[in-house]
C-alpha cells in the first residue's frame, strides 16, 4: 500500500503542471455524484429554509414542533431504540452462540452467510413475509386459532407500531450478528487464560474482562442499528397503508399530498430532521468505532 | 453455557427466522376456494400482465444499473490508484455518503433533477437507474476497493505501460481481468439491491417489481406473497454466491 502511494505521487511532483489533466478523468464520476447525490441533499437542506416564493423562512421548521410531527418523531425514535436494543441484545447472544462454535461448524458458517443476506433484506418482501405469518389469515394466526383458540391477530397490531418493531427485528438481529462477530472474534484467548490463571471464575472473567472490552463495540453497534431502523422506509410503507405512525411515513404523506396546509416545503423540513438525526447517530458511531479499534483488531 | 441452553436458544432463533419463510410458502399455495394446494399465485408471475411487466422492468433496471455503475466507478477507482492517489479519500467519502443520507431524503430532494432526466431521456422505467447507481455506490465501492487492494495495480500498470500499452488497454485488458471477483461481487450486490428497492420507485411512480408487489397486496395478497418469496429466494441465491466469491475479504470488513 505504501508503495502504491509513493510511486505515482513522486512522479506527479516531477511534472506538477500536468496535475489538472491527470485529474480530468475523474470528472464524469464527480459530476454524476454532484448531480444525483449532492444536489438532492442540498435541495432538501436549502428547501427546508425557503417558503413557496423562494424567500428565507423558519416557518417550515416550526412545522416540526407541531404535535403531529413531534408524535411521529417520538414514535420513530421509539421504534429505532427498541429494535436497536432488543435486536442488539438478541443479535449479540446469537453472535456469541455462533462464535463459540468451532470454525468448521456447519451451523456457524450457515448462520454467518444467512445473516449477511437477511441484514440486506428489508423492503416490501419482508412486510409480506409477516403478513403471510401473522395477518388475520396468516399461517401462524390460523394455526393458533384452530388448535388453541388463541387470537393472535387482536386489533390489528401488526399494521401499527408493534408490528413495525417486530418486522424490523428480522433485519436488525442479523445486522447485529454481522457487526458484532468481528468484535467477539477480537477477544483473544490469552486474556481469558490470563484471567483464569490469576484465579478468576468464569463469571468474573465475563463481567470484569470480556464485557468491559466489548462495551464500546456493543454500544457502537446499537447506534448503527438505530440509524438503520430510523432511515428504513420500504418495510413500514408496505406494511402500513393507512395512517403514518412514524416519521418516514409522515414524509411520504407530506410528499404525496403536497398541498397539506399549503406548506409544500414541510417535506423538506422533515427530511432535514431525518438527516440531522442520522448524521448525529452515525457521528457517534464513528467515534466509538475509533475507540473500539484500539483493542479489537 | 450448557448444551441445552445453547440448543434451545438456537432453536428459538431458527423459529423466528424460518417460520415467516415457511408461512410465505404455505400462504401462497393455499387454495382459498376449494381447499388444498394450488400454484395459481405462483403462475400469476408469468400470467399477470402487470406483474410480468414489472418483473421485466426490474430486470432491465438491474442490468442497466450494473453497467452504468461499472462504467462510472471502475475506471475512476483505477485512475485514482494509478495517477491521483491524493483524491482517494475524496472518492471514498463520496461513495460511502449514501449510507448516511437516507434514500428517502434523496427522493424528497431529487424531483427537480428528475424533471431534467425526463426532459432528456423520457420517463421510461430504466431512467430510475440514475438514482439507483447512487444507491449501490457504497456496496459496489467496497467490493471493487477490496479487489483493487489485493492486486498491485500500480506495478501491473507500469509493466503494461513500459511494454507500450495505452491507458485504455491497461484498464480494460490488464487491470479488469485481475479484479474480476470484485467486479462480480459488485454486480451481484447491485442486482440484489435494485431488485428489492422500493423507496425511489414508489415515490417517483415507476412500476418495478416491489411497487407492484405492494400494490397487489390489497387485491391479491397471495400473488404478492408468492412474488415476494420468489424475489427473496433470487436475492438470497445472489448474495450467497457473493459470499463465496468474496470469501475472506468480506469477513474482515463486514460493513
Amino acid at each position: 500500500m505504501a508503495e502504491a502511494r509513493s510511486g505515482p505521487g513522486a512522479r506527479r511532483q516531477r511534472r506538477a503542471p500536468a496535475g489538472l489533466t491527470t485529474a480530468l478523468p475523474l470528472a464524469p464520476f464527480l459530476v454524476y455524484v454532484a448531480i444525483f447525490l449532492l444536489t438532492p441533499t442540498l435541495v432538501v437542506v436549502v428547501g427546508a429554509f425557503l417558503d413557496d416564493d423562494g424567500a428565507f423562512t423558519l416557518g417550515n421548521l416550526s412545522g416540526l414542533v407541531e404535535p403531529s410531527a413531534l408524535e411521529r418523531l417520538w414514535n420513530s425514535v421509539l421504534v429505532s431504540a427498541v429494535t436497536a436494543v432488543v435486536g442488539g441484545v438478541a443479535g449479540a447472544v446469537l453472535a456469541w452462540l455462533v462464535v463459540t462454535l468451532p470454525q468448521s461448524s456447519l451451523v456457524r458458517r450457515s448462520v454467518l452467510s444467512v445473516a449477511g443476506v437477511f441484514a440486506q433484506f428489508g423492503g416490501v418482501t419482508l412486510a409480506f413475509a409477516f403478513i403471510a405469518t401473522l395477518a388475520q389469515q396468516g399461517v401462524v394466526t390460523q394455526a393458533l386459532r384452530d388448535s388453541a383458540g388463541i387470537d393472535l391477530y387482536g386489533s390489528g397490531w401488526l399494521y401499527d407500531i408493534p408490528g413495525i418493531m417486530l418486522v424490523y427485528l428480522y433485519f436488525q438481529i442479523p445486522l447485529m450478528v454481522i457487526v458484532f462477530v468481528p468484535a467477539l472474534e477480537g477477544l483473544r484467548p490469552q486474556w481469558r487464560e490470563a484471567a483464569v490463571s490469576l484465579g478468576a471464575t468464569r463469571w468474573q472473567y465475563l463481567t470484569q474482562v470480556a464485557f468491559p472490552l466489548l462495551t464500546p463495540a456493543f454500544l457502537g453497534s446499537l447506534l448503527l442499528l438505530f440509524a438503520n431502523a430510523f432511515a428504513a422506509y420500504a418495510t413500514a410503507a408496505a406494511l402500513v397503508s393507512q395512517g403514518s405512525p412514524i416519521l418516514p411515513l409522515f414524509i411520504r404523506n407530506a410528499l404525496t399530498s403536497e398541498v397539506v396546509l399549503g406548506r409544500q416545503n414541510l417535506a423538506f423540513a422533515l427530511a432535514l430532521e431525518m438527516i440531522v438525526v442520522v448524521a448525529v447517530v452515525m457521528g457517534l458511531y464513528a467515534l466509538l468505532l475509533r475507540r473500539t479499534s484500539r483493542w479489537l483488531q | 453455557m450448557s448444551r441445552v441452553v445453547r440448543g434451545v436458544l438456537l432453536l428459538l432463533f431458527a423459529a423466528f427466522f424460518l417460520v415467516p419463510l415457511y408461512s410465505m410458502l404455505d400462504f401462497s399455495t393455499r387454495d382459498l376456494v376449494g381447499g388444498g394446494r394450488t400454484g395459481k399465485a405462483w403462475a400469476a408471475m408469468v400470467q399477470d400482465e402487470q406483474l410480468r411487466t414489472s418483473i421485466v422492468n426490474s430486470l432491465v433496471l438491474a442490468a442497466v444499473t450494473v453497467t452504468l455503475m461499472l462504467v462510472l466507478l471502475l475506471p475512476t477507482m483505477v485512475w485514482v490508484r494509478l495517477r491521483v492517489p491524493r483524491a482517494r479519500r475524496l472518492i471514498e467519502v463520496l461513495c460511502l455518503l449514501p449510507l448516511t443520507v437516507p434514500a428517502l431524503v434523496i427522493v424528497v430532494g431529487i424531483t427537480d433533477v428528475y424533471s431534467w432526466v425526463y426532459y432528456f431521456f423520457g420517463s421510461a422505467s430504466w431512467t430510475l437507474t440514475f438514482a439507483y447507481v447512487i444507491l449501490v455506490l457504497p456496496f459496489a465501492y467496497r467490493s471493487l476497493d477490496a479487489a483493487l487492494g489485493a492486486v498491485d495495480a500500480v506495478v501491473l500498470a507500469e509493466a503494461a505501460r513500459s511494454l507500450g500499452a495505452g491507458w485504455f488497454t491497461v484498464i480494460v485488458r490488464v487491470i479488469m481481468p485481475n479484479v474480476w471477483t470484485g467486479v462480480l461481487s459488485a454486480a451481484f450486490i447491485s442486482v440484489a439491491l435494485v431488485l428489492g428497492e422500493y423507496t425511489f420507485a414508489s415515490l417517483l411512480n415507476f412500476q418495478t417489481l416491489p411497487v407492484t408487489i405492494a400494490a397487489l397486496g390489497k387485491s391479491d395478497t397471495q400473488a404478492s406473497v408468492a412474488a415476494s418469496l420468489a424475489s427473496l429466494l433470487f436475492a438470497t441465491v445472489l448474495l450467497l454466491a457473493l459470499s463465496f466469491v468474496g470469501r475472506g475479504r468480506n469477513e474482515r470488513n463486514p460493513l
